[in-house]
């Protein structure tokens, strides 16, 4: 059953002008499929977390309806939802032991004590902290705390689990590390997950289908495939990774008439055109092929190399108002190209999406 | 009304009429802010404006007749001014002395600063008389002076300062360390000299700092009664003495209440001054880890000089308390120095009922004032409910309203039906608590900004309605700070007197009323005896509740108890 948001909007007092509002989430639409795992992304400010909000139902939204399992749920308080949240902060309880805050939820719920304490014993060893029952929370290290907060949120056996950029306080290792860990849980749990991110190489290793937000409106709903290489406007396409820009027309075929670099024809469309029609095609850096000398679609200058090991990644001034940013994986198979040296630039056809200007 | 506020105010309705546990709370104490603190004070404003028929100014017209009154009025406002700027220059400097100039026996004169904040306000007074006064150690003994003119402008001046300074103290030394060092290294560094990177740097900083400790100095001193009563005299009317002589020499509620008015006035407004306009020009200079510097802010010469002035503050005060003790203990004072334990034996003989009744109220109320504060605290900072803010301005309110002006306020609105509590320990009790919850709900909301919302938020997500929430998470997250909390509001109802001067009773009396009435029957004796074990058992308390909160919550408590 999941959960539904239909039509959900959000406005907030403007703070700065006491009669005017922000709309901080429009006319939101989404159904989540149970045991999905669905990431809300956007930069910040772009109503992800308070779309969470409402789903946990610590904000009323001002308009729509949630439901949650089959059941509408507005006029549930957030006690009473089956939903468990995993905080940014944590929010562990300082002035309990870690056994205490992941058995809380059972103690609310009035369960035996015996039995509370051999639940906190199998979450604790399922999460990998085993033997730390008795510790206080400002003992343990960040990524302990987080797996607290996460097993305190999954005792409950909740329907929906909420995850508020859980992973923002950790460092980068051990966030990628516990990235796998919670998609692990997760489906080991087979618990419908929603999480909330602006980090989109986080959303998209957990992710099912990932949620683009900006501005308070939904952008684009799909698989993390689908968002990176069909995105469904130019701020996606921007958002989520390095991207080029072309601008062009639609031709009489499949083709689009480039403003600056000939014709070309391009498989994957956002929509249809009609001829005539601006378009702006999208092109990741690593999909553009470069070689020695003019030639291919564009040509240009390399104005600036730099070497990362793994990739080398070039911008090259082709006379465009911005330069054109292209990487290589294999600089030793490939070889290199030095700045000043004129290139030639070219991609295949699958590998770009053709955006309405 | 916008059609968004209109919104949120019904979703507000809707979230307090859902959680009826809440809505008791919330609907009890907004009627007892109602009852016991606005009721009090509006009776106050009808009796001034109360004539034989109806309402007029025509009892305001007889006290600005009276170039006596009027001259009551600008004393008061004189005194409370030049009190904020001398206790403001002294707070400053011994502040920023102990801060930043590194001088020698910093913790001797922390200590020394605090002492005033925890003894009864009207020492300094009476310390004054017994060095200067008709049979004064230094007019009469030392220097054979008979009627040294001490009562006054310049005695009192110098009393208030002393008792005020400390309070001008805690708040600067907050603003200076709070100000990264840093910042003077920077200036120093960019070739400035200690003293402009002090006058450039420094000082613009701590601005608001001093704006806002001169008010509260404003707003203490104006209130002041007991220090007046013993040393303002008859040629030098203050406001706070002519209100409750009128109420308790000539029986005139309306004029006494006039007067009140008149005294309320100026707090009143230094209040509004402070919380809405000072406060919100705070710097903050939060800088992650607090460096500390090599402390170069100041030159040798400046240090010592500092060290030097902060030496002669230090022994005036000192000067002050040893003249109590000694005091306590000389036969009679200026005459007979012999040491003796009579006056302590009169104490607990005749005086001991006051010393009783005096911890009964102080041990019941403050905990009582604690609680409730802790409760407000939490309903204003994480509830949001039609007439929070209502609660919270009103709970807040007996910060600036002068004790005078509400126990005139409570005689006029407990004197009658429906509630009669005159005379009880009930009036005494209500008055208390309800004007030490502000204490309670400041030290309750400094921590509750420090409580991360999520962590209650974490708690009604698993599964906690608002009653387990408060109970299992917030109320233990604040305890600590009930308790520091509690240590202020015991000191200052320990040593309360404009307001309960009003109250007391044959049955119920105070340590401190009792001070004052042996004072003015010129046993300094005694009154120095009662004020030496009344500090004693402040100190007691002190020591009692910090050791608690060490014993229970190690360090951390003990950090929570800074005074």
């Amino acid at each position: 059953m999941g959960v539904k948001l239909v039509d959900i909007t959000k406005t907030f007092p403007d703070l700065s002008h006491p009669h005017r509002e922000v709309t901080a989430v429009r006319n939101a639409s989404l159904e989540v499929r149970d045991g999905e795992f669905v990431t809300f992304l956007g930069p910040s400010g772009c109503g992800k977390t308070t779309t969470l909000r409402i789903i946990s139902g610590f904000e009323a939204p001002t308009s729509g309806e949630v439901w949650i399992s089959g059941q509408m749920v507005n006029d549930i308080p957030p006690n009473k939802r089956d939903t468990s949240m995993v905080f940014q902060s944590y929010a562990i309880f300082p002035h309990l032991s870690v056994g205490q805050n992941i058995g809380f939820g059972l103690e609310l719920r009035g369960r035996p004590r015996r039995e509370i304490r051999t639940e906190v014993e199998k979450i604790m060893e399922v999460m990998d902290l085993k033997g730390l029952g008795q510790r206080r929370p400002d003992q343990l290290s960040g990524g302990q705390q987080q797996r607290v907060a996460l097993a305190r949120a999954i005792i409950n056996r909740p329907s929906v689990l909420l995850f508020d950029e859980p992973l923002s306080n950790l460092d980068a290792k051990l966030r990628e590390q516990m990235r796998l860990e919670i998609r692990r849980i997760q489906q080991t749990f087979g618990i419908t997950s929603i999480y909330v991110t602006h980090d989109q190489a986080e959303a998209m290793t957990v992710s099912d289908r990932i949620v683009v937000m900006n501005q308070g409106d939904i952008v684009q709903i799909g698989t993390p495939f689908e968002i990176y290489s069909r995105p469904a406007t130019r701020f996606v396409a921007d958002f989520i990774g390095r991207v080029n820009f072309f601008e062009g027309r639609i031709g009489p075929g499949r083709e689009v008439a480039f403003t600056v670099g000939g014709r070309k024809e391009i498989q994957s469309r956002s929509r249809e055109f009609a001829q005539g029609d601006p378009v702006v095609v999208t092109v990741r850096p690593e999909s553009l092929r470069i070689s020695h000398g003019e030639g291919g679609f564009l040509s240009g200058k390399i104005s600036k190399a730099v070497y990362l090991g793994q990739v080398v990644e070039y911008e090259i001034d082709t006379g465009r108002d911005k330069p054109v940013l292209a990487v290589t994986h294999n600089p030793v198979e490939e070889g290199f190209f030095s700045p000043g040296e004129t290139v030639g630039v070219d991609f295949s056809p699958v590998a770009a999406h053709v955006l309405p200007a | 009304m916008t059609r968004g506020s209109t919104a949120r105010l019904r979703r507000d309705i809707k979230m307090v009429v859902g959680d009826p546990l809440l809505l008791i709370v919330i609907l009890l104490v907004l009627a007892s802010l109602v009852i016991f603190i606005i009721y009090p004070l509006v009776s106050v404003v009808l009796t001034a404006f109360r004539t034989g028929t109806g309402y007029s100014f025509s009892v305001f017209r007889d006290v600005l007749a009276s170039r006596y009154l009027r001259q009551a009025f600008w004393n008061s406002v004189m005194m409370g001014v030049l009190t904020a700027a001398a206790g403001a220059v002294v707070g400053f400097l011994f502040a920023f002395a102990i801060a930043r100039a590194d001088i020698p026996f910093k913790k001797f004169f922390h200590v020394i600063a605090i002492i005033p904040v925890v003894s009864p306000p009207f020492i300094g007074a009476l310390s004054i008389i017994m060095l200067f006064g008709n049979n004064g150690l230094v007019t009469y003994s030392l220097l054979g002076i008979n009627n040294y003119p001490i009562y006054g402008f310049r005695g009192l001046l110098f009393a208030q300062v002393v008792t005020f300074f400390p309070v001008a103290y805690i708040t600067l030394r907050g603003v200076i360390e709070s100000i990264s060092p840093t910042l003077e290294d920077a200036a120093l560094d960019l070739g400035g000299s200690r003293w402009k990177a002090f006058l450039k740097v420094t000082l613009p900083l701590t601005i608001p700092g001093i704006a806002g400790a001169m008010l509260v100095l404003f707003i203490e001193t104006m209130a002041d009664f007991g220090n007046p009563l013993i040393l303002a005299g008859s040629q030098f009317p203050i406001l706070s003495v002519q209100a409750y002589l009128e109420i308790t020499g000539m029986y005139d509620l309306p004029k006494g209440s006039a007067l009140s008015i008149l005294l309320l006035a100026p707090s009143i407004t230094a209040y509004f001054l402070q919380k809405y306009w000072v406060s919100r020009k705070q710097y903050v200079t939060i800088t992650g880890k607090p460096t500390t510097s090599a402390l170069k802010s100041v030159s040798p010469g400046a240090k010592w000089l500092l060290f030097a002035l902060c030496l002669v503050i230090a022994a005036l005060i000192l000067l002050i308390y040893i003249t109590i003790l000694w005091g306590a203990f000389a036969r009679v004072w200026g005459y007979d120095s012999t040491l003796t334990l009579q006056h302590f034996r009169d104490v607990f003989g005749v005086g001991f009922q006051a010393v009783k009744d005096t911890l009964t109220i102080a041990g019941i109320s403050t905990p009582a004032a604690g609680i409730l504060g802790m409760m407000i605290a939490f309903l204003v900072m994480r509830k949001r409910f039609p007439g929070r803010r209502f609660m919270e301005f009103t709970s807040m309110l007996s910060f600036a309203v002068p004790g005078t002006v509400i126990g005139i306020g409570y005689i006029l609105a407990f004197n009658r039906k429906p509630l009669v509590l005159t005379g009880t320990l009930a009036i005494l009790l209500l008055n208390f608590i309800y004007r030490y919850i502000p204490v309670g709900i400041q030290s309750g909301v400094a921590i509750l900004r420090q409580v991360d919302p999520s962590i209650e938020e974490a708690a009604v997500d698993l599964g906690a309605d608002s009653k387990k929430t408060f109970f299992r998470i917030t109320l233990p997250l604040m305890v600590p700070a009930f308790f520091s909390g509690l240590i202020f509001s015991f000191v200052r109802a320990m040593t309360a007197i404009s307001a309960a001067i009003f109250l007391v009773s044959s049955s119920w009396n105070l340590m401190t009323v009792q001070i004052m009435s042996q004072v003015e029957s010129g046993r300094l004796g005694t009154a120095a005896a009662f004020s030496v074990i009344l500090v004693g058992l402040i100190l007691l308390a002190i020591l009692l509740i910090r050791t608690i909160l060490v014993l229970r919550y190690g360090r951390f408590g003990g950090a929570a108890v800074k005074i």
